[in-house]
C-alpha cells in the first residue's frame, strides 16, 4: 500500500496537549491516553493473574497438599482464568487497538472519545470487585472461569452474586469498547484509504468486534439467567425444577467458543504486521489473509458444542460438530502458510518484536495442532478435561496471545515514547519467556495423555515427574516477565531516541508520524493514493 | 500397569531411555477393542501432524537460516499467488475429509450401546461414586480410601495414591457392560482411560456408554468435571474378573448386604455406635464439615456446639437423612444404611463436647426410611 502523507502533525492551531495531573487520566478523551491506561491495566492484571498461576504451580510441584487448601486452589484457577482472560488479554488488545487504529487509519480519534473513557474506566471497578470478592465469606469463585451450573448457581459461595455483577461490567465495557472501534473503522478512515488497504491488525480488529458485540449480551444473558436461578426462584439450570443444566453449556459456549476468537484474531493482525517489516517484504497474501480471518470468526459461531463433545450429544450433533471443527484447520492453515510465505526469500532481521512474532508462528502452530487433535470427538473423549487441553489452550493464549501483544508492544513502544528499547534487555526477556513457556507447558501433553485431569489440587504418583517440570518453568517464565516491565521503565524514561520510521522495513501511516507521536494526529486526514 | 521402554516425545523423534513408568508421555492403548481403535486414531492424527510440522516448520527454519539480511539475502518482490493460496486450502481439506474417515467410523461403534449383558446405573455424588448392578439388587458407594495423612504429606505416600477406593466396581470379563450415568447434586464426569469412556453424569439426565473389558485387571480413572472442593479427590476404580468370581462376588455381595440389613434390627450400644459412627463420619461428613465438627466459615456450618445437633433429635435426624435443598447438605438416607446412619447422628451428637449422651437405634432409622 502507498501512503503519502500530507503534514499533518498540527502543533499551533489545536496545540493544547494533555492536561496536567491526575484529572487527565481520569477524563481523558483522548485515544493514546486511554490506550495507554488499557495497556497498564492489562499489565497489572497480567502480573496478578500470573501471581496465581504461580501459585498453582507451586502447589502441583510435589503430590501431596502443601501450601492451600483445595478450597482456595479452586479460587486461583478459577481467578486466574478470569483475570487472565478479562482482564489481561482482552484489554492488552483494546489498549493497541485505542492507539493504533486511529492512527493506521489516519483518524484524529476514535469515533466516540466520550464513551472510550468510560469503556475503560469502567474495568478497574469490576476487577476490584471481583478480587474482592476472595476475602468474602465462603471465598470467591471457585467453579472454574467456565463457572458450570448447577456448581456455579445451587452449590456456589455466597460471592458468586458479585462475580455475576463483575462479568456484566466487563460486559459492557467490552461492547462499547467494540461499538466504538467499529465506528472509527467504518466511518474515520483517511481519504483513499479502502478496506482493502487495510492494514491488517485493523482488519482483524474490526472483525473481532463484531465478535464482541455478537457474544458478550449472550455472556451477559447466561450469567442473569444465574442470578435469577440463584435469587428469584427460576430453574433454568435446576434439573430438579425442570430445567436443564446442559443448556447453561450450550448458551456459555455460544459465548465462549468466538470469546477465543477474540483472543487471537488481534493476535494474527499484529504479527501479520511485524513479519513483513522485519522480512522486509509485503505480507504474502493479503486478500486471503482477510477472507481466512472472516472465515474463522463465522465458523466460530457453529462450532461451540465441541467443548460438550462428552456431554451425551446425539451422534449427529457429535459428527456436526467435529467437521465444523476440523474445518477450521484450512483458514488457520491459510494464514500460517501466508507468514512463512511471507518470511521465503525475504530478507530477515531478528529484532525483539520479530523474535517473538517466529515464536508465535512456531507455538501458535503447535497449539493449533493439539486443536485438531482435540477436535476429533473419539479421540477428545481420551483428552477432554485432562491436562492435554490446559496445555493446548495455553500454547494459543500464551505464546498465541501473551506473544503477540508483547511482540507489538515491543514493535510500537519507540513509537508510544521516542526512545528506542533496550534489545539486549529485550532479546533476554525473549529467550527465557521462550524456553519458560515450552518448559511449562509441553510436558502438560504428557500429563494429559497420561491421565492427569485438569482443576485438580493434587495428583497420583506416576505425574510427579512432569509435574516438578512444569512448576520450574513456570517459575522461569514468570519472573522473567519483570524484564519487561523493566524495559518498559526504562524505555519511557530514557534510551536511545527513535527516528519516525524506527524499523528499517516498516511501512504504513503510523511510521510517518513522529516518534514519539504527539498527542494530537491527523487533524488534517492524510490523502492515501 | 506396561512399562513402556521407548519413550515418544511429542516432536516425532524417537529417544531411547530407560523404562520409567513416571514419564509416561502417551495415551493408553487400553483393555477394549473400541480403546485401541482411538488410540490407532490418535496416533494417526498424531503422524499427521508431526509431517505437516517438519514441513512447515522446515521452510521457516530455511528461510530464517538462508533469507536472512546478514547473509547478504535481498527480499524477492512476490506477494501474492492465485494458484499457490488454492492449493494450499484444498491440500489441508483433503487431508481433514481423510483424517474424518476413520474418526465417524469410530465414532458411530461408540455411540452403539445396543444388546448390553449387564445394566449398571453409575450416579456421581459430592464426592463418591455410586455402582447400582441395575436388576441384580447390588448398590453401593464407591470413594477415595487413600488416608487424609498420606494427603496431608504426615504419612509416606501409598503406591496407588489417590487412585484407590473402598468399593471398586467389578466387572466380568468379555461381557458388554452399559453404563447409564447420572449425578445426585452438580455435574460429574465419569473417566477410565483404559476402557475409553468418559461420560458427564449429569443431575437430571441419563447419558450412556458401553464396554466390553478382554482382560482380567484393575484399571484405574477419576472424575474429570470439577465437581467442587474435592474434585480431585473422586477415583474409579474397576476390577474384571473371570466369570466364575465375578459370579461369586454377586453372592458375596448379596449376602454382605443382607447381613447389613439384620445388623440394623440389633440393639446397639452407646460406645458401638461411637466407634462405627466415627468412621462414617470421616469418610462421608468430614470434606466438608472437617474431622473437628468445625465446618468452614461461609461455606459448611459447624456441627460442634450446633443447635441443630445438640437440640432437636428430630430435625437432626430430619437434615442427615433428606439433605438441605439447595446446599451441598446431601440426604444420606439413600446412601448410608440404617446402622451407619444411626451411628453417625449419634456420633455428631456425642463428639467434639457435643456430649448429649443421645443414642439412635438403628430401628429408629429403619422406621423412618419405611
Ligand atoms: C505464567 C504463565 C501461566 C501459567 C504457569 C499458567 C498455569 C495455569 C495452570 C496450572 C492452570 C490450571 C489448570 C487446571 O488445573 O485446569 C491454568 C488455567 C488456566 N489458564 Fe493459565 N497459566 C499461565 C498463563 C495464562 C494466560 C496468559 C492465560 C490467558 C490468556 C491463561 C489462561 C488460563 C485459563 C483460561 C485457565 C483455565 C482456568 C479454569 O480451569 O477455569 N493462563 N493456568
Ligand atoms: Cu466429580
Amino acid at each position: 500500500m502507498d501512503t503519502t502523507l500530507s503534514p499533518t502533525v498540527d502543533t499551533t492551531e489545536h496545540g493544547h496537549g494533555p492536561a496536567k495531573g491526575l484529572g487527565r487520566w481520569f477524563f481523558t478523551t483522548n485515544h493514546k491516553d486511554i490506550g495507554t491506561l488499557y495497556l497498564w491495566f492489562s499489565l497489572l492484571m497480567f502480573l496478578t493473574g500470573g501471581c496465581m498461576a504461580l501459585m498453582i504451580r507451586a502447589e502441583l510441584f510435589q503430590p501431596g497438599l502443601q501450601l492451600v487448601q483445595p478450597e482456595f486452589f479452586n479460587q486461583m484457577t478459577t481467578m486466574h482464568g478470569l483475570i487472565m482472560v478479562f482482564g489481561a488479554v482482552m484489554p492488552a488488545f483494546v489498549g493497541l487497538a485505542n492507539w493504533m487504529i486511529p492512527i493506521m487509519v489516519g483518524a484524529p480519534d476514535m469515533a466516540l472519545p466520550r464513551m472510550n473513557n468510560w469503556s475503560f474506566w469502567i474495568l478497574p471497578f469490576a476487577f476490584s470487585l471481583m478480587l474482592s470478592t476472595l476475602f468474602m465469606e465462603g471465598g470467591g469463585p471457585n467453579f472454574g472461569w467456565t463457572f458450570y451450573a448447577p456448581l456455579s448457581t445451587t452449590y456456589a459461595p455466597p460471592s458468586v452474586t458479585f462475580f455475576i455483577f463483575a462479568i456484566h461490567m466487563m460486559g459492557f465495557s467490552s461492547i462499547m469498547g467494540a461499538i466504538n472501534i467499529i465506528a472509527t473503522i467504518l466511518n474515520m478512515r483517511a481519504p483513499g484509504m479502502t478496506m482493502m488497504k487495510l492494514p491488517l491488525f485493523v482488519w482483524t480488529w474490526l472483525i473481532t468486534a463484531f465478535l464482541l458485540i455478537a457474544v458478550m449480551p449472550v455472556l451477559a444473558g447466561v450469567v442473569t439467567m444465574m442470578l435469577m436461578d440463584i435469587h428469584f426462584g427460576t430453574s433454568f439450570f435446576n434439573a430438579a425444577g425442570g430445567g436443564d443444566p446442559v443448556l447453561f453449556q450450550h448458551v456459555f459456549w455460544f459465548f465462549g467458543h468466538p470469546e477465543v476468537y477474540i483472543m487471537i484474531l488481534p493476535a494474527f493482525g499484529i504479527v501479520s504486521e511485524i513479519i513483513p517489516t522485519f522480512a522486509r517484504k509485503k505480507l504474502f497474501g493479503y486478500a486471503s489473509m482477510v477472507y481466512a480471518t472472516s472465515s474463522i470468526a463465522l465458523l466460530s459461531f457453529l462450532v461451540w458444542a465441541h467443548h460438550m463433545f462428552t456431554v451425551g450429544l446425539p451422534l449427529a450433533g457429535e459428527l456436526f460438530f467435529m467437521y465444523a471443527t476440523m474445518l477450521i484447520a484450512v483458514p488457520t492453515g491459510v494464514k500460517v502458510f501466508n507468514w512463512v510465505a511471507t518470511m521465503f526469500h525475504g530478507s530477515m532481521t531478528f529484532e525483539t518484536p520479530m523474535l517473538f512474532a517466529l515464536a508465535f508462528v512456531v507455538l501458535f502452530t503447535i497449539g493449533g495442532f493439539s486443536g485438531l487433535m482435540l477436535a476429533i470427538a473419539p479421540a477428545d473423549f481420551q483428552y477432554h478435561d485432562t491436562y492435554f487441553v490446559v496445555a493446548h489452550f495455553h500454547y494459543v493464549l500464551v505464546p498465541g496471545a501473551i506473544f503477540s501483544i508483547m511482540a507489538g508492544a515491543y514493535y510500537w513502544l519507540p513509537k508510544w515514547t521516542g526512545h528506542m528499547l533496550n534489545e539486549r534487555l529485550g532479546k533476554a526477556h525473549f529467550w527465557l519467556s521462550f524456553i519458560g513457556v515450552n518448559v511449562t507447558f509441553f510436558p502438560m501433553h504428557f500429563l494429559g495423555l497420561a491421565g492427569m485431569p485438569r482443576r485438580i489440587p493434587d495428583y497420583a504418583l506416576q505425574f510427579a515427574d512432569f509435574n516438578a517440570v512444569a512448576s520450574v518453568g513456570a517459575f522461569i517464565f514468570g519472573l522473567s516477565q519483570l524484564l519487561f516491565v523493566y524495559n518498559i521503565i526504562s524505555c519511557i524514561r530514557s534510551g536511545e531516541r527513535a527516528t519516525d520510521q524506527v524499523w528499517e522495513g516498516a511501512h504504513g501511516l503510523e511510521w510517518t508520524l513522529p516518534s514519539p507521536a504527539p498527542y494530537h494526529t491527523f487533524s488534517q486526514p492524510p490523502v492515501i493514493k | 500397569m506396561i512399562k513402556r521402554v521407548w519413550l515418544l516425545p511429542w516432536i516425532g523423534l524417537f529417544v531411547s531411555l530407560p523404562a520409567n513408568a513416571a514419564w509416561e508421555v502417551n495415551i493408553t492403548p487400553g483393555a477394549t477393542a473400541i480403546a485401541r481403535e482411538v488410540y490407532d486414531l490418535h496416533m494417526i492424527i498424531f503422524w499427521i501432524c508431526v509431517a505437516i510440522g517438519v514441513v512447515v516448520f522446515g521452510v521457516m527454519l530455511w528461510s530464517i537460516i538462508h533469507h536472512r539480511k546478514s547473509r547478504g539475502a535481498e527480499a524477492r518482490n512476490f506477494h501474492e499467488n492465485t494458484a499457490v493460496e488454492i492449493l494450499w486450502t484444498l491440500i489441508p481439506f483433503v487431508i481433514l475429509i481423510a483424517m474424518a474417515i476413520p474418526a465417524t467410523a469410530t465414532l458411530i461403534k461408540m455411540y452403539d450401546s445396543t444388546d448390553a449383558d449387564i445394566d449398571i446405573q453409575v450416579t456421581g455424588y459430592q464426592w463418591k461414586w455410586r455402582y447400582q448392578y441395575l436388576g441384580q439388587d447390588i448398590d453401593f458407594f464407591s470413594s477415595l480410601s487413600t488416608p487424609r495423612e498420606q494427603i496431608n504429606n504426615e504419612a509416606a505416600k501409598g503406591e496407588n495414591y489417590l487412585l484407590e477406593v473402598d468399593n471398586p466396581l467389578v466387572l466380568p470379563v468379555g461381557k458388554k457392560v452399559r453404563f447409564l450415568f447420572t449425578a445426585a447434586d452438580v455435574i460429574h464426569s465419569w473417566w477410565v482411560p483404559d476402557l475409553a469412556v468418559k461420560k458427564d453424569a449429569i443431575p437430571g439426565f441419563i447419558n450412556e456408554s458401553w464396554a466390553i473389558p478382554e482382560e482380567p485387571g484393575i484399571y484405574r480413572g477419576q472424575c474429570t468435571e470439577l465437581c467442587g472442593r474435592d474434585h480431585g479427590f473422586m477415583p474409579i476404580v474397576v476390577e474384571v474378573k473371570p466369570q466364575a468370581e465375578f459370579d461369586q462376588w454377586l453372592a458375596d455381595t448379596r449376602s454382605a448386604a443382607q447381613a447389613q440389613a439384620a445388623a440394623a434390627t440389633e440393639e446397639w450400644t452407646l460406645e458401638q455406635l461411637m466407634e462405627r459412627g466415627e468412621q462414617v463420619y470421616n469418610t462421608s461428613c468430614a470434606a466438608c464439615h472437617q474431622a473437628s465438627g468445625q465446618g468452614i466459615p461461609g461455606a459448611f456450618p459447624a456441627l460442634a456446639g450446633s443447635p441443630m445437633v445438640t437440640t432437636d433429635i428430630d430435625a437432626h435426624i430430619n437434615i442427615v437423612l433428606h439433605g438441605k435443598a439447595g446446599t451441598a447438605m446431601q440426604a444420606f438416607g439413600a446412601q448410608l444404611n440404617a446402622v451407619d446412619l444411626a451411628a453417625v447422628i449419634t456420633y455428631e451428637r456425642n463428639a467434639w463436647g457435643n456430649d448429649t449422651g443421645d443414642s439412635v437405634n438403628p430401628q429408629r432409622i429403619t422406621e423412618l426410611q419405611q
